[in-house]
């Protein structure tokens, strides 16, 4: 059983990281549940989703307590930070968060996906760095199935999306 | 079963609607059930149905109940909020003996309320949905592949029983995704409907569909009759999921929703040795009253578990009878009960009883 | 012997309700002969609105639906998109339309919904016994209006007819009488118009009747007949609002 949540800015697609992964465990016969926040803003203000990977049916897709964070803005850091199970994992976006309270009774792995996206050519894709990155650090899904995943979720009208999004994987799971 | 989708709840919803026969919806945005719209919108044309975004709720519903009464599958889905505006509507369609289904993707209230996941319209949805003696068929799912599953029942059974039916859902269950498999499409068992107001091509008297009777006698005659049918629906169309009961000193008792994170606190309490099972209605109208009865003959209490302030839980007291205590708790206005608080409801249950 | 006059097929055998001297009776009629005239009869679907009519369904001889109160252009709404080649006509007074139903008369009209709407207008509520509708004249006492309709708390009546010939949905919007041989047979040619204008799929139309309501006017019905010659007409003249019946309302369809 993996408890997952996604958490950042609206707009930085959060919810589409969420979407690819829950995906991902459905083509590999887990049981899967998506779970949004909402809100009235459609951009800008903060978003998350919780993603549940299991064998036995999902009892409850709300995520309150998470065996991994993965988190790309300050607000969402500071709010979820402590909810997370001992002996989980916090992958953060290193370029927009400080790690200033540490816990020690977690995995803390941290990426400057946005840095990194920028620097790459693949802005709006720090989201994928950063799944590509919690992949590596954390192995929930073997890596073809995730990059399947995201062939099958990128849509035919933006076909042209598909590469960069698989070079944001790549790069996020090869980081050092 | 078919291939499996990934799909929101809502659009589960529509999907559904579609495959069940309904090529008729009526709808007006409002969160968080848009997206059945939108669907609605996408598909209907496509299909050759009717997709029409009304001038309101009221009109959606009085549309549902034209479509409806030429004999056609016709529904209509909103928010609390919404569904408040239609029940004027509802009223008039079970009082004329129409069936069709309405989706109620439930939000925080009273007013205006919040946009977030609630479960504070099981009054409205299973005793007042407008004015007079009637009542609904209320489904509740709990999960993405029961909101398909029940949308086929939903219109079978209005059909059967002519006479509403409602998708009782909330925030969450709308929201969210599961895989979900569609099973085959049941318009195969469409009958026609011999009191359809669709012309008499001169070969029949007219039909007529109406709610007025000015004669109290008559009035009271038609009611009464309504009621022997209500009668047989709740012997017949009970539905409801027993989880891990059957030993069972305790039992928490929750539908939709809540009924998910119950089923992970129950899980909990059982691992740290109470033995608590879960009973969930999956129609709060009928509602499982002599399942509960049966039960509270067993256990030695029972916790309501909702989002609202507590609603059905009245329905739980009057099942057992008194023969057991049921206890409560609740979240309310948007705020979703974790597994950790259910499941220290439970740990207070099993300690007041010196276990 | 031979049958110089029949009945029409239109109607049932039901004795109305209506008041003596009441001109629903005359409506009744002008749209059935147009029914049964136009062969429509075994297609039609009417909708019953809230008011006097509220029993219309018990008059026409064809299939009916009763609407709750100022929604019968929606329930019509709904026949329609169902039953897209029968006939489908709405029978409301003004309270139902031009009150509590105006949303749904003003949106099934912009729609261009291809449906019939045969409006009784006669300046009052009938049923619940004479009060002030949303077109009772200024001045005009009724119930609810005891001083007379004063502008100035209660606003203007409104002119539907004239209102909704604004919007590009609507086909056809005629204003007619019934006080006369001469004013109802113009009903008649008008009624008969707009369901011809429906059978052509050319969108939405309204026939507003102005009526009279000698009961709650405190009149007899000659002196009815009067009064609404000199009173309504000058307010809602009669005639032709719009037509557009030759190109329909989506002409590059």
């Amino acid at each position: 059983m993996t408890n997952m949540l996604f958490a950042g800015f609206g707009g930085q697609g959060i919810l589409f990281a969420g979407k690819i992964t829950a995906n991902a465990g459905m083509s590999y016969n887990k049981q899967v549940s998506w779970l949004p926040s909402y809100g009235p803003e459609m951009r800008g203000g903060t978003a998350n989703c919780s993603v549940c990977i299991d064998d036995e049916p999902i009892s409850c897709p709300l995520v309150s307590e998470p065996d991994i964070l993965v988190v790309m803005n300050k607000p969402s850091y500071h709010k979820f930070e402590n909810s997370i199970v001992e002996g989980g994992t916090l992958v953060y976006d290193s370029s927009l968060i400080e790690n200033d309270e540490p816990r020690n009774d977690i995995n803390v792995y941290g990426i400057p996906a946005t840095s990194l996206a920028e620097s790459e050519g693949l802005n709006g894709l720090a989201n994928i760095i950063m799944l590509g990155f919690t992949l590596q650090k954390t192995n929930f899904l073997p890596y073809d199935v995730v990059s399947k995943a995201i062939e099958k979720s990128v849509p035919k009208s933006k076909e042209h999306l598909l590469k960069p999004n698989l070079k944001a994987l790549e790069i996020g799971f090869n980081y050092k | 079963m078919s291939e499996k989708f990934l799909m929101k709840g809502n659009e589960a919803l529509a999907e559904a609607a579609i495959r069940a026969g309904c090529r008729h919806f009526f709808g007006y945005p409002i969160t968080p059930q848009t997206e059945i719209s939108a669907y609605m919108s996408k598909r209907m044309p496509k299909i050759g149905g009717t997709y029409l975004q009304a001038e309101s709720e009221v009109a959606a519903i009085n549309m549902v109940l034209g479509a409806a009464s030429a004999g056609v599958r016709a529904m209509t889905s909103s928010s609390s909020p919404g569904i408040s505006l239609k029940s004027e509507g509802v009223s008039y369609i079970a009082g004329s003996d129409v069936p069709c289904v309405i989706i109620d993707v439930m939000r925080g209230g009273p007013g205006l309320g919040g946009i977030q996941p609630s479960q504070a319209d099981y009054w409205q949805a299973t005793k007042s949905l407008g004015h007079g003696d009637f009542q609904i068929l209320v489904y509740a799912p709990a999960s993405v592949q029961e909101m398909v599953d029940l949308m086929y029942k939903a219109f079978d059974k209005s059909d059967e029983y002519r006479m509403p039916a409602m998708i009782l859902a909330d925030g969450m269950l709308g929201q969210m995704m599961e895989p979900v498999s569609f099973p085959e499409d049941n318009t195969s068992n469409l009958k026609e409907k011999e009191w359809a107001t669709n012309g008499t091509k001169e070969a029949r008297k007219p039909n007529i569909i109406n709610s007025l009777l000015l004669n109290p006698d008559e009035l009271e005659k038609s009611i009464v009759e309504r009621y022997k049918k209500y009668d047989i629906i709740k012997e017949k169309e009970v539905l409801f999921e027993d989880y891990l009961t059957d030993d069972a000193d305790f039992v928490v008792v929750a539908y939709g929703a809540t009924s998910r994170i119950s089923k992970s606190a129950v899980n909990e309490a059982r691992k740290k040795g109470i033995k608590v099972g879960l009973l969930r209605p999956k129609t709060l109208w009928p509602f499982p009253t002599e399942k509960l009865y049966q039960l509270s003959k067993q256990v030695k209490k029972m916790l309501v578990v909702e989002m609202s302030m507590g609603q059905m839980v009245d329905d739980v007291k009057l099942s057992t009878k008194g023969n057991c205590p049921v206890e409560f708790y609740g979240r309310t206005g948007g705020v979703i009960p974790t597994p950790k608080e259910v499941l220290n409801e439970i740990i207070k249950l099993a300690e007041k009883e010196g276990e | 012997m031979a049958v110089v006059f029949e009945k029409t097929k239109g109607l049932t055998d039901k004795e109305t309700h209506y008041c003596p001297g009441c001109t629903h009776g005359i409506i009744h009629r002008l749209v059935a002969e147009c029914l049964e005239e136009l062969g429509l009869l075994g297609t039609t679907v009417g909708v019953a609105s809230v008011g006097c009519s509220v029993m219309a369904y018990d008059y026409f001889n064809c299939d009916m639906v009763q609407a709750p109160h100022g929604r019968a252009p929606a329930v019509a709404t709904g026949l329609k998109r169902a039953l897209p080649q029968n006939t489908i006509f709405t029978y409301q007074g003004d309270g139902d339309l031009a009150a509590i139903g105006t949303a749904e008369t003003v949106h099934a009209a912009t729609r261009g919904e291809n449906i019939t709407i045969i409006f009784v207008n006669n300046a009052i509520y009938g049923m619940t016994g004479g009060q002030m509708a949303p077109t009772t004249l200024p001045n005009q006492v009724t119930q609810t209006s005891p001083y007379g309709r004063d502008v100035h708390t209660a606003g203007y009546p409104i002119r539907m007819c004239e209102m909704l010939s604004t919007l590009s949905g609507v086909a056809y919007a005629e204003r007619v009488t019934v006080i006369s041989p001469q004013t109802i047979r113009n009903a008649k040619k008008a009624i008969k118009k707009a369901f011809t204008v429906q059978k052509e799929g050319k969108g939405f139309s309204i026939i507003e009747v102005l009526s009279t309501c000698p009961t709650n006017w405190g009149m007899s019905p000659i002196e009815a007949m009067g009064w609404l010659k000199d009173n309504m007409i000058p307010y809602y003249p009669l005639g032709v609002y719009k037509d557009v019946s030759e190109e329909g309302v989506f002409p590059n369809d």
